[in-house]
C-alpha cells in the first residue's frame, strides 16, 4: 500500500515536470524564433544540400555565448535543449523515487538508462 | 521564397500534422519527414533531426496527461527503455553511414507498416497473458482503472518483447521517428498487455528513446534551428488542439484518410529512394 501511494506522488511530480518543461522550452524557442525571423526573415532558406550546422549550433557553451550576442538561432537551440532535458530529468527523478521506495533493482535499471543517454550527449 | 514565408508554411504544415496525428493516434511525426523532403526538398538528414525534436515535444506533452491518469505502467516502460535507448544509439550511428536513398526506402516501408497496423489492431483489449517468473521478478504485472474497477493484468513473454523493443529503438534512432507502431506490436501482440496500457506506455517511452539519439544528431549538425522552431511549435500546437477536440465517433473516417495519405507518401519515398533522387 505504501508503495502505491509513493508511486502516485512520483507520477504527479513527473507529470508536472513534463508539462512545465515543454512550456518553458516553447517559450524560449518562440523568443529565439522571433529574433531569428527579424534578423533573417528576408533571406532565402537553403536546406537542399546538407552542410551540417556550424559549431555554435552544436555546442551548448558556444550556443550560450552566441545567444548573449543577440543571435536568435542559438537561442532556439537552447530552447530545444530544454525540451530534450525534460525526459532526461524525468529519468533522474525516477532514480530518486525508486531509492526512496527501496526498489534497488529499478534504481539500478534507471541509472543505466540515464547513463546510456547522458554518455552519448 | 523568403525565410519568413518558409517558416510560416512549415508551421502550418506541422500544425496540421500534429492535429491529425493526435486525432487519429497515428502520430504526427510520420508525415513530417516526407513533407520536408518531398515538398520542401530539404535534405533528409536535416529532416530526420527536425522530426526527432517534434517526437520529443509530442511525447512529453501527451505523457504529462496520461501519467496522471495512472494507466501508464512506468516499471514496464523503464525496463523496456533499456532496450530502446541502446537501440536508438545504434540507429543514430547507422544513420551517419547508410546512403540517404536506403534511409528513404526503410522509411517508406516503416510508414506502410504503421498505417496498416492501425487497422489490424483490435479495438478491444486482447486476452491478457499468464504470469511468468521474469515478469514477477521484475514486478511488471500491474493493474489499471476501468469503469468496472481496477483490472489486473500479467505481462507475458518479457524476453521477446524486449528484443522487439530493441528493434523499435534502432528504427527510431535511424529515422528520427517515435516508432510507436513497433512499440505497440511488442506490447500488444508479444507481451499481451491491455490496449490502453500499451498505448500510453509506448508514448511514455518515445520521448526517452528519442532523447538518447538526439545528442548524436546535435553533434553531427543535423538539428537546424530554422527548421526545428516552426515544426516544434506547430506540432505542439496541433497536438494540443487535437487533445481538446477529441471525439471518438468522428475519427474513424479521418483515420482512413490519414492512413491513405501516409501510404501515398510512403510510396513516394520508396520511389525516390530507388531512383536515388532523395
Amino acid at each position: 500500500m505504501l508503495t502505491k501511494v509513493r508511486d502516485a506522488d512520483l507520477e504527479k511530480v513527473i507529470g508536472n515536470l513534463l508539462r512545465y518543461g515543454v512550456l518553458a522550452s516553447s517559450v524560449v524557442v518562440l523568443a529565439g524564433g522571433i529574433v531569428y525571423l527579424i534578423r533573417h526573415g528576408g533571406q532565402t532558406p537553403q536546406y537542399h544540400v546538407f552542410k551540417g550546422e556550424p559549431e555554435k549550433m552544436r555546442n551548448p557553451v558556444l550556443m550560450w555565448k552566441a545567444m548573449l550576442h543577440g543571435e536568435g538561432r542559438p537561442l532556439i537551440q537552447l530552447g530545444l535543449l530544454i525540451l530534450v532535458a525534460t525526459p532526461i530529468a524525468r529519468i533522474a527523478f525516477s532514480v530518486v523515487g525508486y531509492l526512496l521506495e527501496k526498489d534497488y533493482l529499478y534504481a539500478v535499471l534507471t541509472v543505466i538508462v540515464l547513463l546510456v543517454i547522458v554518455l552519448n550527449f | 521564397m523568403t525565410v519568413l514565408v518558409f517558416s510560416g508554411i512549415l508551421f502550418a504544415g506541422a500544425l496540421a500534422a500534429g492535429l491529425l496525428g493526435s486525432l487519429t493516434g497515428l502520430g504526427g511525426g510520420v508525415v513530417l519527414i516526407p513533407l520536408l523532403t518531398l515538398v520542401f526538398k530539404v535534405d533528409i538528414h536535416y529532416a530526420i533531426g527536425t522530426s526527432l525534436i517534434s517526437v520529443i515535444a509530442t511525447s512529453s506533452g501527451a505523457a504529462a496527461a496520461y501519467v496522471k491518469e495512472g494507466i501508464t505502467n512506468i516499471r514496464l516502460g523503464m525496463f523496456l527503455e533499456l532496450a530502446t535507448t541502446a537501440g536508438a544509439i545504434g540507429g543514430a550511428f547507422l544513420a551517419g553511414y547508410l546512403p540517404t536513398s536506403v534511409i528513404a526506402i526503410v522509411f517508406g516501408v516503416i510508414l506502410i507498416l504503421s498505417a496498416s497496423l492501425s487497422f489490424a489492431r483490435p479495438a478491444d483489449p486482447v486476452t491478457t497473458g499468464e504470469d511468468s517468473v521474469l515478469s514477477r521478478k521484475l514486478r511488471l504485472n500491474s493493474s489499471y482503472p476501468t469503469p468496472e474497477g481496477e483490472k489486473h493484468y500479467f505481462v507475458k513473454n518479457v524476453v521477446g518483447g524486449f528484443a522487439m523493443m530493441n528493434i523499435a529503438g534502432v528504427i527510431s534512432g535511424l529515422l528520427g521517428i517515435g516508432s510507436g507502431a513497433l512499440k505497440v506490436i511488442a506490447m500488444d501482440n508479444i507481451m499481451r498487455i491491455p490496449f490502453k496500457v500499451s498505448t500510453t506506455t509506448s508514448n511514455f517511452m518515445i520521448g526517452v528513446t528519442a532523447a538518447a539519439s538526439v545528442g548524436i544528431y546535435l553533434k553531427r549538425g543535423y538539428i537546424d534551428p530554422g527548421l526545428s522552431m516552426p515544426v516544434m511549435l506547430g506540432v505542439l500546437g496541433g497536438a494540443f488542439l487535437g487533445s481538446r477536440m477529441l471525439t471518438r465517433a468522428k475519427t474513424a473516417s479521418l483515420k482512413i484518410l490519414f492512413a491513405f495519405v501516409i501510404l501515398v507518401l510512403a510510396a513516394e519515398m520508396i520511389y525516390n529512394g530507388i531512383n536515388h533522387s532523395i
